[in-house]
């Protein structure tokens, strides 16, 4: 029993970061109206960032963390306007294509400036606390508790602001949105900037406590991508739902059966939805 | 009677685009489907080729029913239609596009193009007389090797019905086939229709907002608004309805 | 078509042929020969996946996980005895049964859709060939692979593979029957179909056309191919292991295709060959060369989609047109 409650508490910290990486990317879909195939390569770079600030100029976790989100929030801005801007009218395979450039760009970057091996990441709070036999780490509460600020927040911009409501209206009906003066670009902009930001404070967050590897980002990637669909591509509360279920299951699948093929099942899983519901989960009809 | 539609309806996010539609199309007609902006016209295509599935409601092609089947099915069953934003393979040309059309009516598969039997032979100068028989017939014979890219509107409009007719179809849906057109293109269209039932004895079920083109051409006109049937009849008929008039009311004039 | 008018139309690459014959007698270097046979076997990879990716238009990320199903099949079942020439049709067969089943869920939903599932389905071939050690070697791979078995040529005798030329010439065997077999689908009211379904699949539903069908077979004739190259391959190298079926091989025919043309016969082949000298010339930017691969995917993306043979075609196409309505201009001024 402690060892099913142990996992499930390890699920649902992953679960958080899941959930944060895969809002990211399901409000850049509603904008771009593809999914973003460099976000996990982002995701990765948020951390490595924060890892260099901490390790060359000895910058606080905290510091770094923030230091870490803006600097992503700039690239995804970049990343928005250099690689799917110019596609935005072409055919979808096209903007997939450009985002592959983007992803062997990162990836390749950052083999080159801090090698491909994986680093390590101290961790600002070692502590552990015991509660109903549960070992829980304090970075992986914080973890928790972060990840589920940064949730309530967004849903808040989302639902209760001005800039919020324009994100919703461009995802909704860009063209409607343009006719009514919104800055369409603009709004674009913002909602990649988010999306990487958030992406990049899971990452710092979570860093402390797996290794830190080039790679890392690939994989994560493909399982937001994953959890988008399954979820619905533009449906936050399934990217939410979704990426606590794919922590879950991926914690009680790797403690109780195999660890090394807990990513096939996730992905197995998605091939076996797509096959029975096309269109994801919560996904609405193609017409 | 070729085509049967019945108590059809089509819901989006509880908006009933269509709404317990039902009608009839003759065979060897020229049918006219009118409206306001927004009346469901362009959806009740939708439904009746299969690109839409009905919320509600049965379609029966001579007698039988094809409600929900997938689109290419109901295509080769025996009915086309062109699109109101004119769709055509613009990656390619205009005797590429007609040869897609005619796809249909080849029988031969992977293993006759790959081993270049004698059925392969035969779907190919099949489909070369077919697509030459086509061109002239849309009047497009010195444009054949064009990129689509490069035709005017008009000839485009005349090729997606070219598309359409080369399948050999009983019945062909028009959406708007004369769609920001000016006059002398619009007359141009209107006689290729005509010259479509004519010669063909293909049944024609057109969209149109042309109000003058759609009475000289129709034989039998339906309108809807809001996405029921408000009137059935002959041109004459339709334009001394007090339902029809006053659903024009600030659009179109009927004169 | 008679001999003369076909060599008068076709001399070009008549003559790329005799000259692709004579190739072993003109290099000399093993490694550049090497280098040569590796470019036929990775044309037949970008030419198939050419098929699926760029006449039908839908985006397999999985190709390289055929490739590696295809190599692990010839690798293990020819070190069991099998003779290469069986193994490697029934490796291919497997690659394209698997792809029938993977196409199956995948090629219903939205083009955004596949491409995600075959990138997860490819991962999963490379996890499970990865972790699978009773039957792959794990990590470590498969070593040891014999080369394909002698051929007997009557008159001949017995045809070893050992030398250099005579890989080559197996290689360019395999790339110029798979080039006749894309040219027949591809130049055909299949092929046009496929494009069909490329340019607008609604449509291509509206008149008649079975899309799903249609992506189905493009998919597995590509995976076939797809599985072909890598029987071949791991038997000609003699080593493989998870990494032959990595994603980043697939994004390498990638920008094969890309650069060199896609929707073009001779582009997947150009890309191909170019794209690897280039690497090689480039060996001492060591990775940054990735970098620069990265940027050079995003620029022609954007400003020149069609590729270098792509391009090229528009060019003459260009001069064709322009050509012709010199003539007739010419013809309207003096008639």
């Amino acid at each position: 029993m402690q060892l099913f409650l142990q996992q499930i508490f390890n699920g649902i910290m992953l679960g958080s970061t899941y959930a944060i990486v895969a809002l990211g990317l399901t409000l850049v879909f509603g904008i771009l109206h593809i999914p973003n195939f460099a976000h996990g390569h982002l995701y990765m770079l948020g951390a490595y960032i924060s890892f260099f600030l901490m390790t060359l100029y000895g910058f606080g976790f905290w510091t770094a963390l923030i230091t870490s989100m803006v600097i992503l929030g700039l690239v995804g801005m970049l990343i928005e306007r250099v690689v799917y801007r110019p596609l935005q009218d072409k055919p979808h395979i096209n903007s997939f294509i450009s985002a592959v450039g983007a992803l062997i760009i990162l990836e390749t970057s950052v083999i080159v400036l801090w090698g491909p091996q994986g680093r390590r990441i101290p961790n600002p709070y070692p502590d552990i606390v015991e509660l109903l036999g549960i070992t829980m780490s304090h970075q992986r509460l914080l973890v928790i508790v972060a990840a589920i600020a940064m949730i309530v927040v967004l849903q808040i911009f989302i639902k209760k602001t001005t800039p919020g409501a324009t994100i919703e209206a461009v995802a909704q009906n860009r063209e409607g949105a343009m006719l009514v003066g919104i800055n369409v670009n603009w709004v674009s902009s913002l909602t990649f900037a988010i999306s990487t930001a958030t992406a990049a404070a899971a990452a710092c967050l979570v860093a402390p406590i797996f290794m830190i590897s080039p790679t890392m980002g690939a994989l994560l990637g493909m399982k937001a991508f994953v959890i988008v669909i399954l979820g619905g591509l533009g449906s936050i509360p399934g990217a939410i739902l979704g990426g606590y279920i794919l922590g879950i299951l991926e914690a009680i699948g790797g403690g109780y059966l195999s660890a090394a093929y807990k990513d096939v099942y996730a992905f197995g899983a998605l091939i076996l939805i797509l096959s029975i519901r096309p269109t994801g989960l919560f996904g609405k009809e193609v017409s | 009677m070729l085509l049967e539609v019945k108590n059809l309806t089509k819901n989006f996010a509880g908006l009933a685009a269509v709404s317990n539609v039902s009608l009839q199309v003759r065979e060897g007609e020229i049918l006219a489907i009118v409206g306001p902006n927004g009346a469901g016209k362009t959806v009740l295509f939708g439904l009746i080729s299969g690109l839409l599935r009905p919320t509600r409601g049965q379609i029966y092609l001579q007698g039988e029913e094809i409600t929900g089947w997938k689109p290419h099915r109901i295509a080769c069953q025996g009915i086309a239609r062109t699109f109101q934003t004119t769709a055509l393979f613009d990656q390619l040309r205009v005797v590429d596009n007609l040869a897609i059309g005619y796809r249909q009516r080849t029988t031969g598969g992977f293993w006759s193009t790959l081993l270049h039997t004698r059925r392969w032979e035969e779907d190919k100068d099949r489909t070369t007389a077919k697509v030459m028989e086509i061109l002239s017939f849309i009047g497009l014979a010195e444009k054949a090797f064009h990129f689509v890219s490069t035709l005017s509107q008009a000839e485009q409009k005349r090729l997606s019905i070219g598309v359409a007719l080369i399948s050999q179809p009983k019945m062909i849906l028009l959406d708007e086939p004369t769609g920001g057109l000016i006059l002398e293109d619009t007359d141009e269209i209107t006689s290729l229709i005509r010259k479509i039932h004519e010669t063909a004895g293909i049944t024609v079920c057109l969209i149109e907002h042309k109000m003058r083109m759609v009475m000289d051409l129709a034989q039998r006109m339906i309108v809807l608004n809001f996405g029921s049937v408000i009137a059935e009849g002959t041109p004459g008929e339709i334009s001394n309805n007090p339902d029809v008039i006053e659903a024009y009311l600030g659009g179109e004039s009927i004169a | 078509m008679t001999w003369i008018k076909f060599l008068r139309e076709k001399w070009f690459y008549a003559l790329l042929l005799i000259l692709a014959l004579l190739l072993p007698l003109l290099i000399t270097n093993r490694y550049h020969f090497q280098i040569v046979i590796m470019g036929c076997l990775f044309s037949i990879a970008a030419l198939s996946l050419n098929l699926i990716l760029g006449y039908t238009g839908q985006a397999s990320m999985a190709h390289a996980g055929f490739f590696g199903i295809g190599a692990y099949g010839v690798a293990l079942l020819t070190k069991e005895g099998m003779s290469f020439w069986l193994a490697l049709p029934l490796s291919s067969l497997l690659a394209a049964l698997v792809g029938f089943l993977i196409g199956l869920p995948t090629l219903r939903a939205r083009g955004s859709y596949f491409a995600i599932s075959t990138m997860c389905f490819g991962v999963i071939i490379s996890i499970v060939a990865g972790n699978w050690i009773e039957l792959t070697g794990g990590y470590n791979g498969v070593v040891g692979i014999p080369l394909p078995n002698p051929i007997f040529l009557p008159g001949v005798g017995d045809l070893g593979f050992q030398t250099q030329a005579a890989q080559y010439y197996l290689v360019l065997a395999f790339l110029l029957l798979t080039l006749l077999i894309m040219h027949r689908l591809v130049y055909s009211l299949m092929g046009l179909g496929f494009m069909a379904i490329r340019n607008n699949e609604v449509l291509a539903g509206s008149v008649g056309i079975n899309t799903f069908a249609g992506k189905i077979l493009s998919f597995v004739v590509a995976n076939f191919f797809a599985g072909l190259a890598g029987g071949i391959y791991a038997s000609l190298i003699g080593t493989i292991s998870p990494a032959t079926a990595a994603l980043e091989q697939t994004f390498g025919w990638l920008i094969f295709v890309l650069l060199g043309g896609i929707a073009t016969l001779t582009g997947p082949i150009v890309g191909a060959f170019v794209i690897p000298v280039i690497m090689e010339y480039l060996q001492f930017l060591t990775e940054y060369r990735l970098i620069i691969f990265g940027v050079l995917l995003i620029v022609v993306i954007i400003y020149f989609p069609r590729g270098l043979m792509g391009g090229f075609t528009t060019l003459q196409q260009r001069v064709k047109d322009l050509y012709a309505q010199r003539r007739g201009e010419k013809r309207a001024a003096g008639g």
